[in-house]
């Protein structure tokens, strides 16, 4: 579990974070979503130490991370696996390097042991026998699952992914989603997402915190999303007339009414319903 | 401010360099990698410039030396002082900040812009210690001895210069290379190619590993870390200059 409280962070004045206070769980994915700007980024930069904030703190199982000093830093940091935006590989290591580096940095196993473990990873991620090839030669999705890889090759408890879906197909982005919350139930981890693709709310999010102009405006369930009032976060979440046709869809079969001024007789328009098939005639 | 500020940095970051490894098999292998890099790397340059440099000397001592009073061994003389003391340390030094310099700050540049050195420090490695030490030392070893291998080569091509073009006989370069030889210069040019090593390898490397944006930005941080390498190295060369001679 990762307590944050109070987080604040400032950049030459300008304050970016303001008293962000916030519980994520285990076991489950957590989403830090918002606006670009609206400080997702350097919030999770906060969290995992590559921001110093200006004050609050980030609790790791109940150890205050924000007080520590070297050594004990260093030791929470071995369990913090984390996916990057551009995902981070080393040009000049191919796949087996790239994944066997923190294994090579912080254990004592054997040659063997280590090519078993990194071997069973790329397994995991549905990526086997790509161990020579370099990061050069991978398509995005794949440099992803090789980041994911190398963020869980040591059995991280805590799991950060920064913008997994940026610059991915959205068939690729199902996939890389459903490894995430895969490998976050698999191995219990407390997992902290931080996207704006709505697709992943939808499909992994857990718990939601969204984000607005620095400030924590929202968070709940994805459930609690459809039933929100928060109008600034159903600007973010339905601002396309494909999400909001799906929340009125979900509204209407659990409460059998559609609290809005929208137009049903829209949406259920062959020729304008957001899934009719194109026009195949011409 | 500016510069305040960045002496500040440049401080912490030295500072910052000397941690514990968290796995000396792996500073070790990085450690090699760097002496390759810089080292190997560097060599077919090196020696270029220093045939060249010793074989223009020659020449152009000779070409001043017009007195019949002046025995032609002076010319060998001349050229071994000037090779030992200002050419192998300074000039080569001057191109290897060009050529390790700027590769020092583009490869940090790269893995700064590209969150690499982000993705070193969640795994828990004191990336300072990790990319830039390794990189500092490998220059420490390498670049004197790439003076050393300089200063044979300066003099072997003033050597063929000379007997080449007929100024003098192998034999008379070879007495003259002999005669008034001082050691302490050579431990001169040695103390200068150590001063230049370090700042060949850190200055570049606080560029890089400071850079912010992109693209762009990196080889703007790359074309800073040579021309700031290559002021201070000449500034350096005039300071142990006065104090050591």
């Amino acid at each position: 579990m990762i307590e944050v409280k109070n987080i604040k962070k400032s950049f030459d004045g300008k304050v970016v974070i303001e008293d962000v206070s916030t519980v994520m769980k285990a076991g489950q994915c957590n989403l830090i979503i918002g606006t670009s700007g609206s400080g997702k980024t350097v919030l999770q930069k906060c969290i995992v130490g590559l921001f110093e904030p200006d004050s609050g703190e980030v609790l790791y199982s109940g150890n205050n991370f924000t007080a520590m000093k070297g050594e004990e830093k260093t030791e929470i940091r071995k369990e913090i696996g984390m996916l990057f935006q551009g995902s981070a590989l080393f040009d000049s290591l191919n796949v087996e390097d790239n994944i066997m580096f923190p294994l090579n940095m912080f254990t004592h196993n054997t040659h063997k042991q280590k090519l078993d473990r990194v071997n069973e990873v790329l397994n995991r991620v549905n990526l086997p026998g790509v161990n020579k090839k370099f990061p050069a030669e991978l398509s995005g999705g794949m440099k992803k699952r090789v980041a994911l890889a190398r963020a869980i090759v040591l059995n991280p408890k805590y799991l950060f992914c920064d913008e997994p879906n940026s610059g991915l197909d959205p068939q690729t982005s199902l996939v890389i989603d459903k490894l995430i919350k895969e490998i976050t139930i698999e191995f219990n981890m407390t997992t902290v997402v931080n996207t704006h693709d709505m697709n992943s709310v939808m499909e992994i999010g857990d718990y939601i915190l969204y984000m607005y102009q620095g400030r924590k405006e929202w968070e709940g369930s994805k459930k609690d999303i459809i039933f929100s009032k928060n109008q600034l976060l159903n600007e973010f979440i339905f601002a396309s007339e494909f999400l909001q046709d799906a929340k009125d869809m979900r509204m209407l079969e659990e409460t059998g009414k559609i609290p809005n001024h929208r137009n049903m007789d829209l949406m259920l328009d062959k020729d304008t319903a957001p899934l009719a098939p194109p026009d195949q005639g011409e | 401010m500016t510069i305040f500020n960045d002496i500040g940095r440049y401080l912490l970051m030295i500072k910052g360099m000397f941690s514990k490894p968290e796995n000396g098999k792996m500073y070790w292998k990085e450690f090699i990698h760097q002496c390759t890099e810089i080292g190997f790397g560097s060599l077919g340059i090196v020696a270029i410039i220093s045939v060249f440099i010793g074989a223009v000397s020659t020449i152009q001592t000779a070409y001043q030396l017009v007195s019949p009073l002046i025995p032609p061994s002076t010319i060998a003389q001349i050229v071994r002082d000037t090779v030992i003391l200002e050419f192998a340390p300074t000039l080569v030094c001057i191109v290897l900040a060009g050529v390790a310099g700027s590769r020092i700050a583009s490869e940090l540049g790269n893995m700064r812009v590209s969150e690499q050195i982000d993705a070193l420090e969640i795994m828990g490695i004191n990336t300072k210690a990790y990319l830039i030490m390794p990189k500092i030392a490998a220059a420490l070893l390498m670049i004197p001895l790439l003076v050393v291998i300089a200063m044979a080569l300066g003099i072997w091509g003033g050597r063929l210069a000379g007997t080449m073009s007929g100024i003098l006989s192998g034999n008379i370069y070879d007495k003259g290379l002999l005669e008034f030889f001082v050691p302490y210069n050579v431990f001169f040019a040695l103390t200068k190619a150590y001063v230049f090593s370090f700042i060949i390898s850190s200055i570049p490397a606080f560029y890089g590993y400071y850079v912010k944006g992109g693209a762009l930005e990196i080889g703007r941080a790359s074309t800073k870390a040579v021309v700031v390498s290559c002021i201070l190295i000449l500034f350096a060369d005039y300071i142990l200059s006065a104090l050591l001679l």
